[in-house]
């Protein structure tokens, strides 16, 4: 059994997180969906949305992420859609990361998988590589839902489609990013009883670090949330992400895969009387 | 014959919490072990080691002369488990759970899927959550011998079974072994272990005490003896070898190990009305272990 893959780990693992993965996708699109939808309005006022962003508070346009946001442009009006897609993204990734082991200690199903034939490598290779598939797929129906809105919607008005392709594609590490952490911390710890809570716990707290250091303008934290490193309001401003941010994104992805694998190999599981 | 599984000082502390201390043991290979020790003696933690869900703070584990852990994956190919307590995928059929186990093994288990599950009474079209206790333990039979394992670790497997299926479990059980599967079988209750086995290993509190074959424990060395007497306060038995001595107004009966001559010399000094000498069984031999 010198396969890296556990084909039947993966098969299993896939299915038994498609439903999932189709949920989000549909709802992900059906927002994109609305707001799109509402921006030609938007738009028509120009002038008027322009006047209103300008009497709110900066505080309050930093914690929204909405600093420099040009509502009436489509590029702008998609990185403030893009900000929510990123969070219900987030979460999905967090959810399926916490999720990814732990579920079998919960359900105590560990000792029936861990007692066959398989490594623990082959076990957590498969079950990575079916949680990517998922994010994959909820990408595909991402990406076909932002172009086939705007473009439903934007009418006469410009977009600059490889800008908003190279925005999208951010999407990739992003998520790996909550992913990859996510899965991390449920083997640093014994037991995660909600997986809910702590991918919700982890999502906001990255949120917030960002939203914290705009309105406090501490440069320093925002280094840690890829929120940041994939901020897309700023990829409008700039034509494109700050690489060496992105790039701490991908280290982090590196080190918790690694630190997975390292802390999968020697996990006691824990017994299910 | 060869040795099937080997314990070498194995040793496992989950933080500072005590597993098991310096336990070792060899089962030679067509063996039907009994392992036996109250609950949270380390039952558990010993199967867990040799099956690596967990790892040794120390000592060593092999199985057909093999590390436990170093060659677990290619081990497991020939280890069956039935783990005290069976949990599984609730939402999948039976049929298809014991299907997905199937395919991690390398030859066809179908037909020995429909055979043992025709035989353990199970239905296969029902959902894993819809089952009752007894019947998931009925998975667990069929999910632990589907692939025809060479070695099978049973912790506790008869709780939730009625007497019935435990009976035709046991059968199964003899019938692998009768064809030289090695049985590793733990229990907290003696006597199925002594219908069962032919050696057994007793652990309590992490330690391994005692491990003898059954039959010689049984003959060789303890008689439980009760006698009838009206002068059962003048008997002053200060032999050694005796244990789990009881008193009542009308009989005294303990268990006596050793030179059967002496203690009947010492019996013949009152006047009894009756006496039984029997053999104990297990459970009575070891309940000292217990105390």
């Amino acid at each position: 059994m010198s396969k890296i893959i556990s084909s039947t780990i993966f098969a299993y693992e896939f299915r038994a997180r498609l439903r999932s993965v189709i949920t989000w996708a549909l709802s992900v699109a059906l927002l994109i969906l609305v707001y799109t939808a509402l921006y030609p309005s938007f738009a028509a006022e120009a002038e008027l949305m322009r006047q209103l962003m300008a009497n709110f508070p900066p505080e309050l346009l930093a914690a929204f992420g909405m600093t420099g946001v040009d509502l009436t442009t489509v590029m702008g009006y998609f990185s403030f859609v893009f900000l929510f897609v990123q969070m219900a993204l987030a979460v999905q990734a967090a959810h399926y990361g916490f999720d990814l082991v732990s579920v079998e200690e919960r359900e105590r199903t560990a000792d029936f998988l861990l007692s066959k034939p398989i490594t623990r490598t082959q076990v957590l290779t498969a079950k990575l590589m079916a949680a990517l598939a998922g994010l994959g797929l909820t990408q595909a129906v991402i990406w076909a839902a932002s172009f086939g809105f705007v473009n439903l919607f934007r009418g006469d008005r410009p977009y600059d489609p490889g800008l908003m392709a190279l925005i999208l594609a951010g999407l990739v590490v992003f998520q790996l990013f909550f992913l990859t952490v996510g899965m991390a911390i449920s083997l640093l710890v014994r037991r995660v009883r909600s997986v809910t809570f702590y991918a919700l716990a982890l999502v906001l707290g990255m949120y917030f670090l960002g939203a914290f250091s705009d309105i406090t303008g501490d440069v320093k934290l925002e280094n840690l949330t890829p929120f940041k490193h994939f901020d897309a309001n700023d990829a409008v401003h700039h034509g494109g992400y700050d690489l060496s941010l992105v790039l701490i994104s991908v280290a982090v992805v590196v080190i918790a895969t690694l630190g997975s694998y390292r802390l999968y190999l020697r996990r006691d599981i824990p017994t299910t009387a | 014959m060869n040795i099937a599984l080997e314990a070498d000082k194995l040793t496992k502390y989950y933080g500072k919490s005590r597993g098991i201390i310096d336990v070792s043991f060899q089962i030679k290979e067509g063996e039907l072990f009994g392992f036996i020790g109250p609950n949270g003696a380390g039952k558990s933690t010993t199967i867990r080691l040799f099956l690596g869900l967990i790892y040794p703070t120390s000592g060593s584990a092999k199985i057909f002369g093999k590390d436990a852990i170093r060659h677990g994956p290619e081990l497991r190919q020939h280890i069956g488990y039935l783990p005290s307590e069976v949990f599984y995928y609730d939402n999948m059929r039976v049929i298809d759970l014991l299907k997905y186990s199937a395919s991690f093994y390398r030859h066809d288990c179908t037909d020995r899927i429909y055979k043992l599950a025709d035989y353990m009474e199970l239905e296969l079209n029902r959902r894993i959550e819809d089952l009752s206790y007894g019947n998931k333990k009925k998975v667990g039979i069929v999910q632990g011998l589907l692939h025809r394992p060479r070695l099978l670790f049973l912790d506790e497997p008869t709780s939730g079974l009625d007497p019935l299926m435990q009976r035709k479990f046991f059968d199964l059980i003899r019938q692998e072994n009768a064809q030289g599967v090695t049985v590793f079988f733990s229990s907290h209750i003696l006597s199925e272990v002594q219908r069962l086995c032919n050696r057994v290993g007793i652990i309590r509190e992490g330690r391994i005490v005692e491990i003898a074959d059954i039959r010689t424990l049984q003959q060789n060395n303890y008689k439980k003896i009760r006698i009838y007497s009206t002068q059962t306060n003048d008997l002053h038995l200060n032999l050694s070898g005796i244990a789990n001595f009881e008193r009542s107004d009308s009989y005294v009966q303990f268990l006596y190990k050793g030179d059967i001559n002496a203690i009947i010399k010492k019996l013949s000094e009152i006047d009894l009305t009756d006496i039984i000498i029997e053999e104990p069984t297990l459970e009575e031999i070891f309940m000292h272990y217990y105390e």
